[in-house]
């Protein structure tokens, strides 16, 4: 079994408004999958449907080779966008009723717990109240409570918002580190960078449609339109220029660099990148050549706007 | 331990702990003994008396007034007969007298009986009217009388009093008055569940306000079902409340039992009398109490306290899921009372019909009806049984409350799915019965 979630064909309706159109995901075991949108995309719908909290009016959903049911709940832990906690309740006390009702005994939970809080250094929040603690700290708490019971899904949404950078970082690397032990993880964010450091794979969600599905490298194959970022220090541009524009198109571009050199954006379509380092090389200095791989806010704004 | 325990004993130990809870569990009865204390201690006060000026010039009642009404502190009437009219009439406005009583000259007695004025700033009460009148009636009618040549003292004597004593077909002798201990009796434990159902139904739909704007619902529906949470809510809620009605009960029993130690020494030393000096009117005393102590054991006892229990359950459990629901159905708590009134009304109405419509007929077609209805029965219900109601009307009474209870719960638990994780609308009606078709 080599993916963790199959989304089959989900098609989910608020009244006459669609919410998600036969969408269909493959999460493979062991990755970091980018859920990405804009926002009413339907990606909350989605996870909501992925969670249990609602269910979908058709289509199916399969988890670890078997359809979705209630008891799943335990192998999935769910970092919603609007973070929230009991506020006049005590830290741990929450983190042990919340880890309860996913399916932990207290013991277990305690253990887990204590794991956790010591790991990340706040042992010291046991017994403080979640009025008391700042923002950042809530939300440390939330991770917790999140991968507590060492589910085999991970679902975090938007987990790096209210986060400062140092903290942003923790999280990223336990991120990871939760990977590296087994677990899978779904990521929805509008962070473009996060997705780039992080997702090996990606899903688009546009308007209750799924876009783009695939391995991150995968899709941004496709969406690469073979350019390339050129340097060039030439006594004769206008013969450069010439020799260029006679078989691809040129553009200016923006780069940084340390010499005063011509900068180019060059197409160069069926052709090979040989062949444009040929015609560069016969006309003067190259000091930059750069394939423009699309970023995923490229490709994410390309898809959208399409 | 199971998801629903663990979600009951979180809204318990929630509840309790929470400071409004403890400070209104020890100063409520504090509160209700001060309160107590202050009427009575308001209600021990004397009014002051106030002066009733008469001006009759026919001088037939201006006795009647004077002497009867000596023991009457409230009015005191003056006989101002020779002062002129219009003088008394100055000293009403300048408020020297409450009031003025104006008796005219007249040659027809009967004429009398129209032509009297009660002259007076302040609008008197009715009761007060009411004793003038029926003093000037009286004098009237016995002057009638002796005009027609009758013996007054032979009819005064004629007049009878009569005394219907109450007794059962089983032959026990009954007192009159139990009957108002009967409504007191229903009436208390109906009262007592529309206070409970108000209070806690309230702390539920706070709770899931709290839960909603704090967002931790959609962590919490992402383990457990809304119905578990919704129902865990109700049961963790409503036991804090006996907890708290629990507490109350000891603390009034105490308070009584300390009160009833201190009035016991008094009581002891009344008993401590020679027997043959206790007045037949005191051994009359301790029959009709003996009397009322039978008939208090005579109540059944058993049904009404089962009844109270089944129709406690049932409905606080029936509001509580209203109250669940539009706690989902809102963001906060001032949107909650377009929804809040057409569940206050209900209540409202079976206090009313309990305390009119069954206190004069406990098995009329109205508090029947009202004893049937599932919104109203838990109260009115309650008040009919120690008038003694057939087990089939009560049997009926507790299948209709149950079932509403179910498909009310059904239909709460839809809106509380929906609700919960719907922010920043308003609902309206409309809008709450569209969710009630949603599937997911």
């Amino acid at each position: 079994m080599s993916n963790l979630l199959e989304v089959n064909k989900v098609i989910k309706q608020y009244g006459d408004y669609v919410a998600l159109n036969e969408v269909s995901l493959t999460v493979p075991k062991g990755s970091i999958y980018g859920l990405l949108g804009p926002n009413g995309a339907g990606k909350t719908s989605l996870i909501r449907i992925i969670n249990q909290i609602t269910l979908p009016d058709s289509g199916e959903i399969i988890l670890d080779g078997e359809k979705l049911q209630p008891k799943h709940v335990q192998y999935i832990g769910y970092l919603p966008e609007e973070r929230g906690l009991y506020t006049s309740m005590k830290v741990g006390e929450q983190c042990l009723y919340l880890a309860q009702m996913k399916g932990l005994s207290k013991s277990e939970a305690t253990k887990q717990l204590n794991y956790w809080f010591d790991r990340l250094g706040i042992q010291g929040w046991w017994n403080k109240k979640i009025q008391e603690l700042s923002k950042g700290m809530a939300q440390k708490i939330q991770f917790v409570v999140c991968v507590l019971h060492k589910p085999k899904l991970l679902i975090f949404d938007e987990p790096f918002s209210g986060f400062d950078p140092v903290n942003a970082n923790i999280i990223k690397d336990e991120i990871l580190a939760l990977r590296d032990e087994g677990a899978t993880i779904i990521f929805s964010t509008h962070r473009m960078e996060s997705v780039e450091e992080l997702c090996d794979h990606i899903a688009l969600i546009h308007k209750s449609n799924k876009l783009i599905e695939g391995k991150l490298d995968t899709v941004k194959r496709e969406y690469k339109t073979n350019s390339f970022e050129v340097g060039i220090l030439s006594s004769n541009v206008e013969q450069l220029m010439y020799a260029l524009t006679q078989k691809f198109t040129v553009s200016p571009a923006n780069f940084k660099s340390l010499n005063n050199e011509l900068k180019l954006a060059v197409q160069i379509g069926n052709a090979t990148p040989n062949e444009l380092l040929n015609i560069l090389t016969q006309q003067g200095q190259v000091t930059h050549f750069v394939e423009k791989i699309p970023t995923v806010n490229d490709i994410f704004i390309q898809a959208v706007s399409q | 331990m199971s998801i629903i325990s663990l979600i009951i004993k979180r809204e318990f130990v929630a509840k309790v702990r929470n400071k409004s809870f403890i400070v209104m569990t020890f100063l409520s009865p504090l509160l209700f003994v001060a309160i107590i204390a202050f009427i009575a201690y308001l209600s021990s006060m004397k009014a002051d008396t106030k002066e009733i000026a008469i001006h009759d010039e026919s001088g037939l009642f201006v006795k009647e007034f004077t002497t009867k009404n000596k023991d009457d502190d409230a009015y005191k009437y003056i006989d101002l007969s020779t002062t002129a009219v219009n003088a008394l009439k100055d000293s009403i406005t300048k408020e020297r007298y409450e009031g003025l009583l104006i008796i005219p000259q007249s040659s027809e007695i009967s004429d009398l009986e129209t032509k009297i004025q009660f002259v007076s700033n302040s609008s008197p009460s009715i009761v007060f009217i009411e004793q003038i009148q029926k003093t000037v009636a009286n004098k009237i009618t016995k002057i009638n009388l002796y005009k027609a040549n009758l013996d007054t003292l032979a009819i005064q004597n004629a007049q009878s009093k009569v005394n219907i004593s109450l007794a059962k077909a089983s032959g026990e002798q009954s007192v009159k008055g139990v009957n108002e201990i009967k409504i007191a009796i229903g009436g208390g434990f109906g009262y007592l569940i529309m206070m409970f159902i108000i209070i806690y139904g309230n702390m539920v739909m706070r709770s899931v306000i709290e839960e909603k704007t704090n967002r931790i619902i959609e962590i919490i529906i992402s383990s457990v079902k809304p119905f578990q949470l919704m129902i865990g809510k109700i049961i963790g809620t409503s036991l804090a409340g006996i907890l708290q009605f629990f507490i109350w009960a000891v603390i009034g029993l105490s308070i009584m039992f300390a009160a009833s130690m201190f009035f016991g020494v008094n009581v002891g030393s009344a008993t401590k009398m020679p027997p043959e000096l206790m007045s037949e009117a005191q051994m009359q005393i301790t029959n009709t109490a003996q009397l009322y102590i039978t008939e208090l054991w005579n109540l059944p006892i058993a049904t009404i306290l089962i009844g109270f229990v089944v129709y406690f359950i049932g409905g606080y459990f029936l509001y509580s899921s209203f109250y669940a629901a539009i706690g989902a159905a809102v963001d906060n708590q001032t949107d909650s009372q377009q929804f809040l009134i057409p569940i206050i009304m209900p209540l409202m109405l079976s206090v009313y019909v309990g305390f009119f419509s069954v206190i004069n007929d406990p098995h009329g077609t109205i508090a029947v009806v009202f004893s049937m209805i599932p919104l109203t029965s838990p109260i009115v219900m309650l008040m009919r049984i120690p008038f003694g109601v057939p087990l089939w009307q009560i049997a009926i009474s507790v299948t209709l409350l149950f079932a509403t209870f179910f498909a009310v719960v059904w239909f709460a638990a839809k809106i509380y799915r929906v609700g919960i994780l719907m922010y920043g609308k308003k609902p309206s009606w409309k809008e709450l019965y569209r969710w009630l078709k949603y599937t997911g």
